[in-house]
């Protein structure tokens, strides 16, 4: 966290409601999200329970596995979520759209879960059935590995910073709004909007505090309350066995019923939730540089879309030295280029690093507009001098560069850093974005008194390490990676 | 001293330590409360309770059965499949290990003597590979000695002992849940160190523990070992600094007592506010991860009002170590004056409250320009439309 944010949270407790950090909305959402509120069984190392799934919050489709400990199911569980999610998916697959040389789809699927365990929950659904078999002596559902692999893509997605193919709606609002409780906290997603929207005649805090209370609001899964397993799905479990075991059809039907009745009665207060904080962040201006960030999530879902229907196989249960390693060079350059975007479309995001000293705001004093020097071939070129007077704390070395917020085709480079009186002075050597004229064209350098933002957190060249093929993986790195074999009998 | 705890805990049998409640302790050590409940053996979770605040970490029947479950078929037929797993990790034949089950049936025997018991089999001479299954140990803590149950094998292997813990989280492709692993680890480090403790040789208990898990989404169990030499000497460490237990007491009004005055069928009947008054006469110091960690959780964080540190970790440092919330804003406005030792402090907060407002207002003053935009562009549009209109007309 930042001081800003930290002191976002005390100013929270003090007026009784969650304080903005973000003044413009830093991730897309989708028009038509799929909205997916999955349940699972306690102690199990990933048996779904229940989901509730849908693109509108009257039009909700709930699944139930009435014997979650029931292999056949589970997998029927899987294949009606297949149902659900795949023609999701696939309604982006129609229009294209041409950009430098390469086709990419218009839309791209979007799907929202309540929290960050619901992400890693999907992430554990894609791995344990993605491998699996159509054929042979344990078969499931063609739709079943397939859905596997599309969540797979998702849960590797929702990995890449500011990437929206699928959303913790928990960690969307976290970046918006500071709430008045810790992090731990704002995991429970009634009680961190209890804090952003407290319901009348209450205050954020006593809204928060109601909410934790599982049996008003649930919880927002996967796990389920310990003490409705124990009072209530527990019994309800065990009059579905013993109708299966003894009775006919209508009561296996009956107890089926009962069981989706409860499950229902968890889910429901989290699935109008979740479009409730839909409607609060979509109530945000959306930020610059979002549109294209999605840009990049539907390059990738074009990308994958292609890989299977090209035949391509499943994602390998893990990287591979040479893969991991591109991955995570790919990783830390999408991280700088998106806390430096994030800083650019928001002022308040750009107050975190003017309280660390990364950036400043203040008004140009003095401008040397005519300044020119020799660049290394000899040739004389433009490079003004400004100089800012800011009453922030500036961190910066000589040499730094930096960039002004309203002024993002011209860089300067910090020559010294001076206070005088309560102010510090920024000298800064301007370059770029004067045009090729011998004297820079009105306009194109700051004038005395321009207010302006500059800030050194820029997307850096993360430097791309050389790495051999996959095939040429080095002994000391375990040598080429051996393709994955699932066992047939996985799963028994 | 033990009187004293005894009068503090009132009229009821004093509650065991377990390893969990050890590695706890050493993740709060600052937590006087915690140290005194836990000293004198009070119902934590029964206290909870009592002052209106209860516990919500209960464990889910399905976990349990599972966790149950798992734990039966990998001890079954004397540790068969254990065997068979230790021996893909240890690389040598078990399957000849002797298992022995130290755990008397009816349990409500004296822990000094089963303690006794436990060190006679452990020490007893030989050489062979043995498994030796609820053994009860000992540890100092506090200046206290206190008993742990602990749910673990120790194997005897080459003349050395082995830490062998059974846990039903699943390890997928090599990899298990990081926070649960690191529990585990912690939890078998106080078994190490108390195991050591029995034997008298630090060396006789291997750092590398075993742990065994179900494999993938199958029940299919799988063996690793873990190096908890790092948590050793954390745990070491923290136990060492913990504060002594008399001197808290030495602190605390005479007759304090958190007695819950159960009736005959043990319903409590001492009034919460009453209760709550006396808990809050043993400093406490809550962070966030008491939440899941402690039974009192809730109380303390209701208890602990503006503390910045409630908030999280990295909070109160982010605020220069300011204390309370108030203490924070009045510093951010400069309503109060700042010590010398605080002036550093007092410039980050404004800055930090300056830097805050400033951009609000930017992002405000932003939306109204393009509202007025947007305002114009409408009536633009509307004086087009007028004239358009008056055009057809």
């Amino acid at each position: 966290m930042t001081a800003v944010v930290s002191f976002a949270r005390v100013r929270a407790v003090k007026t009784g409601r969650a304080q903005p950090i973000a003044t413009v909305r830093h991730v897309h959402l989708s028009p038509r999200p799929l909205v997916l509120v999955p349940l699972a069984l306690a102690g199990e190392a990933n048996a779904p329970l229940a989901a509730m799934v849908g693109t509108h919050p009257d039009d909700d489709r709930l699944l139930v596995v009435p014997q979650p400990r029931n292999r056949d199911l589970r997998f029927t569980f899987v294949a009606d979520l297949a149902d659900a999610v795949l023609p999701y998916v696939h309604s982006y697959c129609y229009d294209i759209e041409h950009v430098r040389g390469r086709d990419r789809f218009t839309g791209a699927p979007q799907v929202l879960v309540p929290n960050a365990a619901g992400v890693r929950f999907l992430a554990l659904l894609g791995r344990s059935t993605r491998f699996r078999r159509t054929d042979g002596d344990y078969p499931v559902a063609p739709n079943v590995p397939l859905l596997g692999r599309w969540l797979t893509f998702l849960a590797e997605r929702a990995e890449t910073p500011g990437s929206a193919a699928l959303l913790a709606l928990t960690d969307a609002l976290a970046l918006h709004w500071a709430s008045g409780q810790s992090p731990v906290e704002d995991q429970n997603l009634a009680a961190v909007l209890g804090w952003i929207d407290p319901p009348e005649g209450l205050s954020g805090a006593d809204a928060a505090r109601a909410a934790e209370d599982p049996s008003v609001w649930p919880p927002a899964g996967p796990t389920t309350d310990p003490g409705f397993d124990a009072d209530v799905l527990v019994p309800a479990i065990r009059a579905y066995d013993r109708a299966v075991e003894t009775a006919g059809p209508v009561a296996q039907r009956r107890a089926r019923t009962a069981i989706e009745e409860v499950l229902r009665g968890q889910l429901e207060p989290t699935w109008r939730l979740m479009w409730r904080g839909l409607d609060l962040l979509r109530a945000l201006p959306p930020g610059a540089s979002v549109a294209d960030r999605w840009a990049a999530d539907r390059a990738a879902f074009t990308g994958f879309r292609e890989h299977v229907v090209g035949g391509g196989p499943p994602q390998g249960r893990r990287d591979g030295a040479v893969a991991s390693a591109r991955r995570l060079n790919r990783l830390e350059r999408q991280l700088d280029e998106y806390e430096a975007a994030r800083a650019f479309d928001d002022p308040l995001v750009l107050a975190a690093h003017r309280v660390t000293g990364a950036a400043f705001a203040g008004t140009v004093v003095t401008v040397d507009r005519d300044r020119r020097v020799e660049n290394a071939n000899g040739t004389p070129v433009n490079r003004p001098l400004v100089t800012v007077a800011t009453a922030d704390p500036v961190h910066l070395g000589p040499g730094t560069e930096v960039v002004a917020v309203s002024r993002r085709n011209q860089t300067g480079t910090v020559q010294c850093v001076g206070s005088i009186v309560d102010k510090t002075h920024v000298t800064l050597e301007l370059r770029g974005g004067m045009g090729r004229a011998r004297v820079p064209p009105p306009g194109t350098v700051p004038d005395v008194g321009e207010r302006l933002c500059y800030t050194s957190v820029l997307a850096g060249n993360v430097p791309a390490p050389p790495l051999p093929d996959t095939e040429r993986t080095p002994w000391t790195h375990g040598g080429p990676p051996v393709p994955y074999e699932p066992p047939t009998e996985d799963g028994t | 001293m033990d009187a004293r705890l005894a009068r503090l805990r009132g009229p009821v049998a004093p509650k065991r330590h377990n390893a969990r409640t050890i590695a706890a302790l050493t993740g709060n050590p600052g937590c006087a409360r915690r140290a005194v409940l836990d000293a004198a053996g009070v119902d934590k979770e029964a206290l909870a309770r009592g002052v209106g605040f209860p516990a919500r970490f209960g464990q889910s029947p399905f976990a349990i059965a599972r966790g149950n479950a798992f734990e039966a078929m990998v001890k079954a037929d004397g540790c068969a499949e254990l065997l068979r797993l230790l021996r893909g990790v240890l690389g040598d034949d078990l399957t000849a290990a002797r298992y022995t089950d130290l755990d008397p049936a009816d349990g409500a025997e004296d822990p000094d003597l089963r303690h006794a018991e436990s060190r006679t089999a452990l020490t007893a001479a030989g050489a062979e590979a043995a498994l030796y299954d609820h053994p009860l140990l000992r540890l100092r803590l506090a200046g206290r000695d206190v008993y742990l149950e602990p749910d673990l094998v120790a194997l005897r292997h080459h003349g050395r002992y082995h830490v062998v813990e059974v846990k039903s989280f699943p390890v997928i492709d090599g990899r298990a849940d990081p926070a649960k692993v690191a529990a585990a680890a912690i939890q078998a480090a106080v078994y190490v160190l108390a195991l050591r403790d029995l034997l008298g040789r630090p060396e006789a208990v291997s750092h590398e523990i075993v742990l065994v898990c179900p494999e993938n989404f199958s029940n299919r169990p799988v063996a690793v070992t873990v190096d908890v030499r790092r948590q050793l000497t954390v745990l070491a460490h923290q136990i060492g600094r913990l504060v002594r237990v008399e001197s808290i007491l030495a602190d605390l009004p005479d007759g304090l007592s958190l007695d819950l005055r159960a009736d005959a069928t043990g319903t409590p009947t001492r009034p919460a506010a009453e209760l709550a008054a006396a808990l809050a006469a043993i400093g406490a110091r809550y962070t966030p991860g008491c939440l899941s960690a402690c039974e009192l959780g809730f109380f303390c964080r209701s208890e602990s009002g503006s503390s910045t540190a409630a908030l999280g970790v990295s909070v109160r440092e982010d605020l220069g170590g300011v204390e309370t919330v108030d203490e924070a804003l009045a510093l951010a406005e400069a309503t109060c004056t700042a010590g010398a030792d605080r002036a550093e402090v007092a410039d980050l907060l404004r800055t930090v409250a300056r830097v805050y407002a400033e951009a609000t207002a930017e992002a405000a003053g932003t939306a109204e320009a393009t509202a007025e935009a947007a305002g114009t562009a409408e009536a633009t549009a509307e004086a087009v439309g007028t004239a358009e209109a008056t055009g057809t007309a």
